[in-house]
């Protein structure tokens, strides 16, 4: 290996590296405000990719079909909840606008030449259809047990997350897809070239973090969010409810889950089940965070890129192995230092 | 509060005596030998098809029945099984196909049963080695791990070329029994059932002994069950190793059924049905593992046939279903099928025997009146900048009973945490009859003598009231997993159960011996706290606030017993808020306020102390 | 146990109404068909031992535990109450746990007071921070430090300024004073009846039964459950039974130590 090759497989680590970072960041967030292990993340990164090169493709994205359903289900399920609750059924502006929401949708789709849009409009249409999905799992699937224990949660974040692989298959086929890379060309930078698709990885992933960062310390809802994370109690005696808090970071995570599915799909072929192992080194990063530090758990996940990146070129049957078993050491660290504390919720 | 997978698991036939209650109803052992009939002619008068149907549930019932263990009775979730099933058919694979072994294994080469022993063994030291590892975390870091390790495993099956990569391994010869060569479905499914049976007995056993009761404390219960003397880390570790080893033992089954195995049955996503399994069926009893087992195997077959017509599309879509039948469980009947079906077919309930004849346990020499017991030196406890408790000092003699009492915030709870050596104080120290109590773990202080309750009670609300202070005793006993699972330990059981009826008579509790501790009123858990603090025969006893919710009835007949044990020499110190309770019982009194001792002499005198009377009502300007 | 009732509150015009209210956890009941009035502008007071269900009243109250019984609230009975809902209508609770966000600037805790408010488009939380501050010149200089840096004084005014932010109608307290010092207490004390001179009513859980009695209009006083005496503070506080209850007093102890 010389310093050419080394640079290549930095600059490979890096940019996967930044998607995992992402991803650690997002589960971290679902974690620390509603103590749900958020496995199916990673198919939010599938979904975003896939329903980019449908589009691009020119088909008529069937995802949108999920999105009603889902939000008929939402619907009644909430009728239901208020009938219980109230005696009334009750059907205010919000549910109609998220009933009303997937068939402008559907309408849209049908009007819009699909496959000539500019790509910027081809992914604000793909976070449209995609990151509604993130609060509407939150309601019909986490909603009803928000305070179960985090086992539980965890069992059915995997039980949506196989769900989610079947309905992926069910809507974008076994194949794969690629996408068109956003821009040509690279920048030189001394011995190597930067590729275009790399950067943008890069900038958009910074630029990301830094929204995110200025959301949680400048805005109140951020603040209320980490509040709910701080004390759950406290923050719904200010009337933050526990609804509201898993439905925005919901949000956040189907958000940033759709947006590396649309960055990453230039670089890597992406297949209806290939968000479990994406999102599954995120979660290396955040456990490397001990499950609480944002900034530690971003450097963990750009770690995890990186020593996947090098040891694809050095042992490649052993990649995978390798990536996982990184978390044993952390994991051991942990186990020393820390005392185990009886889970009393 | 929390809703919970486990409930009790079922009590054994064996030492029961049946109850009159739904007296028409079978017993447990004729729906057992209904059922065992069932399967022993199901061979014989099934089509083959269903024949395999019914191996590959008693293969998978084998695993869920592990997780049944770990996850719905210990609370540790694991979704890396499959790994282990793996472990076990890739070891006898190896073993009984190869050629040439290096010299050190060659003597397993060949026979499947040796391989099965190297496979066990194989799978306890790895299984070991990863309990060591994530088995001390909290909560949701094992399951975690389990999806790491669950996909290098598999990885790893797929890469090595000694395992034949993804194409696996053939030629595996079928296991033969006393000459017997078990190579259709319809022979090695007595071989898989015969397994099954066994795995669902013993682990009942091991359920219903002393070891049991510490594994079912696992679950919400260890802070009480290391101060009652369990070693929780090492029950952990025993009902790690257990799923494993079953997990392992399916594994070696599947692969002689099969003849040849390659990595796909051991990847992360049936690590995953392995655990849907145990949840749908009933994670908190051993027969849910089998129910689980057999409706998902059955849907199985029936959706991978059904659903790929009415979609239109081939794939594995059954998995939407399986995703979306767990999440309503887990939302609507969050302990499973195996209860709701245990109601249609009612049997009589049952209850332990309590054996007259059983020997007393040996009881410790009591100190002799009058000995100082407890001894608190100028304790002081900083947290930050915040001072809990400041130079705090306090004696208890034996045979004697000491209140500590205090308004709210005073800081007596953190006193308590120092006495009991939950917590170790910043400066100053705490002796036990002559010993410090700083650096010594809830179990060796409990070993030395000192017993304590809750004061948010901590016992286990499914488990019985005799259950629950039998684990009091646990420590006056010593048999362990393996004389637990084949009922070797009945004798001391025996006593030990007698110990514990003992103690509930004593306090009281006698008409409730075999309800369930959840359904006694908050008084009455206060009082079986007591009863399962004295089941470990203490010199010392520490009560936080016992008379907290109790009726005046019951204060006055807690009142006697505190007193009868006093006279019997125990020392005991209560922390209450209870001043007429308090005033009427004890020795003598230490009153704090801020963290600091205001007062401390005899009851009549301290109610006169113009600073305690300040303390209690508040200032007035 | 004695069942005294003295009298009613009769106020002119009622801000809550509690009736038949009772919390279980389990099979056990911890509060059981308590009944309990605030009037307008009024400070009344709940006292009684340790474990007596003061704090499952207010929580139940508010709507954190789940309760049989009715609610009525500003006239109009909430079927089932939610925090959230309740907090929007303008009730608050300052918790015994104070329940801060210790991780977070005292600034942003305050501001997070005023979370409802916002969210319902009345953005006046700049003003109302000022008002806060004024009444605690001491979180003002302490604006940029972590809550969870506080003494015990300082948390307990942050955790009432916090529930200011909402500009309640209601406010409950729980044992505001807790584990403070005399002259911390006579402060929050002092607090508490500048408050109800702005018009806020105040429903206070208090453990320190002379001081809560001094500064209160009505006192209920909860034994194991349920409303065992109520009448005007002023009138309670000379009742021996009140006495009686926190210290035991009256029982039979002096006579059995005699023997």
């Amino acid at each position: 290996m010389n310093l050419q090759i080394a640079m290549l497989l930095g600059q490979d680590g890096m940019t996967n590296g930044a998607i995992y970072a992402l991803l650690a960041l997002s589960i971290l967030l679902v974690f620390t405000v509603t103590r749900v292990l958020f496995i199916p993340q990673g198919e939010f990164v599938a979904f975003g990719a896939l329903t980019m090169a449908t589009l691009q493709a020119g088909h008529a994205p069937a995802l949108v079909w999920l999105l009603a359903l889902l939000a008929v289900i939402a619907t009644i399920a909430d009728l239901l909840a208020g009938r219980r609750d109230t005696g009334r059924y009750r059907f205010g502006t919000g549910q109609a606008l998220r009933l009303g929401y997937p068939f402008v949708l559907i309408g849209l789709i049908q009007v819009l030449p699909l496959e000539s849009l500019p790509m910027a409009l081809q992914a604000a249409l793909t976070l449209a259809l995609v990151v509604p999905l993130g609060p509407l799992c939150y309601r019909l699937f986490y909603q009803p047990i928000a305070n179960a224990p985090v086992l539980i949660l965890l069992i059915v974040s995997v039980a949506l997350h196989v769900a989610m692989v079947g309905v992926g298959l069910l809507i974008f086929g076994p194949e794969g897809a690629r996408t068109q890379p956003f821009g040509e060309g690279g920048l030189e930078l001394g011995p190597i070239t930067l590729n275009a698709q790399t950067l943008w990885v890069l900038t958009a992933s910074l630029a990301l973090i830094v929204a995110l960062y200025l959301f949680f310390e400048r805005t109140l809802y951020g603040k209320a969010l980490r509040a709910t994370a701080v004390n759950r109690v406290g923050a719904r005696l200010m009337g933050i409810s526990p609804v509201f808090a898993g439905k925005a970071s919901f949000f956040l995570a189907a958000l940033i889950g759709a947006l590396s599915g649309i960055l990453i799909a230039p670089i890597t072929t992406i297949y209806f089940d290939s968000g479990f192992i994406i999102s599954l080194k995120g979660f290396v990063g955040s456990i490397i965070g001990g499950l609480a530090s944002y900034p530690v758990a971003a450097l963990g996940a750009l770690l995890v890129g990186l020593i996947e990146a090098f040891s694809a070129f050095f042992a490649s049957t052993y990649k995978e192995v390798i990536v996982f078993t990184l978390i044993i050491p952390f994991l051991l660290w942990r186990s020393l230092t820390s005392r185990h504390v009886e889970e009393e919720e | 509060m929390n809703p919970r997978l486990q409930t009790e698991p079922g009590t054994p036939a064996s030492t029961t005596v049946p109850q009159t209650r739904r007296s028409n109803a079978p017993s447990t052992r004729t729906v057992l030998a209904v059922f065992l009939a069932a399967l022993a002619f199901a061979p014989m008068v099934l089509p083959e098809f269903q024949v395999t149907l019914l191996n590959y549930i008693g293969l998978y019932a084998l695993v869920a029945l592990g997780l049944v263990l770990l996850t719905g009775v210990g609370g540790l979730t694991s979704f890396g099984q499959a790994a282990f099933v793996g472990l076990g058919a890739y070891t006898t694979a190896v073993l009984t196909t190869a050629t040439e072994l290096p010299g050190w294994i060659a003597w397993a080469a060949g026979s499947p049963w040796l391989a099965l022993l190297v496979g066990l063994v194989l799978t306890a030291v790895v299984a070991i080695l990863i309990g060591s590892i994530t088995l001390r975390l909290s909560g949701h870091y094992l399951p975690l791990g389990t999806i790491a390790w669950g996909i290098s495993l598999y990885f790893l099956f797929g890469t090595m070329d000694i395992l034949g990569g993804h194409t696996g391994m053939t030629g595996i010869p079928p296991i033969s029994l006393f000459g017997w060569e078990l190579d259709k479905g319809g022979e090695i499914f007595y071989l898989i059932w015969a397994f099954l049976l066994a795995a669902v007995l013993t682990t009942r056993n091991l359920l219903d002994s002393r070891e049991g009761r510490a594994i079912r404390a696992l679950k919400g219960g260890m802070v009480m069950a290391e101060a009652m003397g369990v070693n929780t880390s090492r029950s952990r570790m025993v009902i790690f190793v257990i799923a494993a080893l079953l997990a392992c033992a399916s594994g070696w089954l599947y692969a002689h059924m099969q003849r040849f195995v390659n990595p796909t049955p051991f990847g992360l996503h049936i690590g995953i049905e392995y655990l849907f399994m145990a949840v749908v069926g009933g994670a908190g009893h051993v027969w849910g593992a089998l129910v689980g087992a057999g409706v998902i195997t059955v849907m199985k077959q029936w959706l991978q046939d059904l659903l790929p017509q009415l979609l239109g599309a081939s794939g594995n879509f059954e998995v939407i279903v399986f995703g979306i039948m767990m999440v309503l469980i887990l939302q609507r009947a969050r302990d499973g099928i195996w209860p709701l079906l245990a109601k249609l077919v009612p049997v009589r309930a049952v209850h332990k025997q309590i054996s007259a004849s059983a020997e007393p346990l040996a009881r410790r020499p009591m100190p002799a009146k009058g000995e100082l017991i407890l001894e608190a030196k100028n304790v002081t406890r900083k947290f930050g900048g915040l001072v809990a408790n400041n130079n705090m000092s306090l004696e208890v003699r034996a045979g004697e009973i000491l209140a500590l009492i205090g308004p709210n915030g005073a800081g007596k709870s953190t006193m308590f945490n120092q006495l009991s050596g939950v917590d170790t104080p910043s400066a100053g120290e705490v002796l036990f009859r002559g010993q410090p109590v700083a650096g010594k773990d809830s179990r060796e202080i409990a070993r030395m003598g000192m017993s304590r309750t809750f004061q948010h009670v901590k016992l286990l609300p499914t488990m019985s009231v005799l259950d629950n202070v039998a684990i009091g005793a646990h420590m006056r006993g010593s048999r362990s997993v393996l004389p637990s699972a084949w009922r070797l330990d009945r004798a001391e059981e025996a006593r030990l159960l007698k110990e514990a009826a003992r103690q509930i008579e004593r306090v009281g509790l006698g008409e409730h011996m075999f309800a369930e501790a959840g359904s006694l009123a908050l008084g009455q858990q206060r009082i079986l706290e007591i009863a399962r603090a004295l089941a470990a025969d203490p010199c010392l006893l520490l009560l936080d606030e016992p008379a907290a919710g109790l009726r005046y009835k019951e204060k006055e007949a807690l009142g006697d017993l505190l007193r009868r044990l006093r006279a019997e020499g125990m020392a005991i110190l209560i922390v209450e808020h209870d001043m007429d309770f308090v005033m009427n019982l004890v020795d003598r009194v230490v009153v704090m306020e801020f963290g600091e001792k205001i007062a401390e002499g005899l009851p009549d005198e301290v109610q006169k102390n113009p600073a305690v009377l300040e303390a209690y009502l508040g200032g007035v300007e | 146990m004695m069942l005294a009732r003295v009298e009613t509150n009769t106020a002119t015009r009622t801000v809550l109404e509690v009736r038949d209210l009772t919390v279980a956890y389990g099979k056990v009941e911890a509060l059981t068909k308590a009944n309990l009035v605030v009037g307008e502008g009024q400070i009344v007071t709940v006292i009684g031992p340790n474990g007596a269900g003061k704090t499952t009243m207010l929580s139940a109250i508010m709507g954190l535990l789940g309760s049989k019984g009715e609610v009525s609230f500003d006239g109009s009975v909430e079927g089932v109450p939610s925090v959230e809902r309740m907090v929007t209508r303008g009730m608050n609770l300052v918790p015994e746990k104070r329940e801060l966000f210790g991780e977070m600037s005292v600034e942003d805790n305050l501001l997070l007071g005023a979370f409802q408010r916002y969210r319902g488009g009345k953005r006046d939380h700049r003003e109302t921070m000022e008002e806060v501050f004024g009444l605690f010149p001491r979180l003002k200089e302490r604006r940029r430090q972590l809550a969870g840096t506080l003494s015990g004084g300082e948390r307990q005014m942050l955790a009432v300024g916090r529930a200011l932010m909402a500009r309640p109608r209601l406010l409950m307290l729980d044992e505001p004073s807790l584990g403070l010092a005399p002259l911390i207490v006579r402060e929050i004390f002092r607090i508490i009846a500048e408050l109800r001179r702005r018009g806020v009513s105040i429903l206070l859980v208090e453990q320190n039964a002379r001081a809560a009695l001094q500064v209160a209009d009505y006192a209920y006083v909860l034994e194991t459950g349920s409303v065992a005496m109520e009448g005007p503070a002023r009138t309670l506080a000379d009742d021996p039974r009140v006495i009686e209850t926190y210290l035991g007093l009256g029982g039979k102890h002096q006579d059995m130590l005699a023997t």
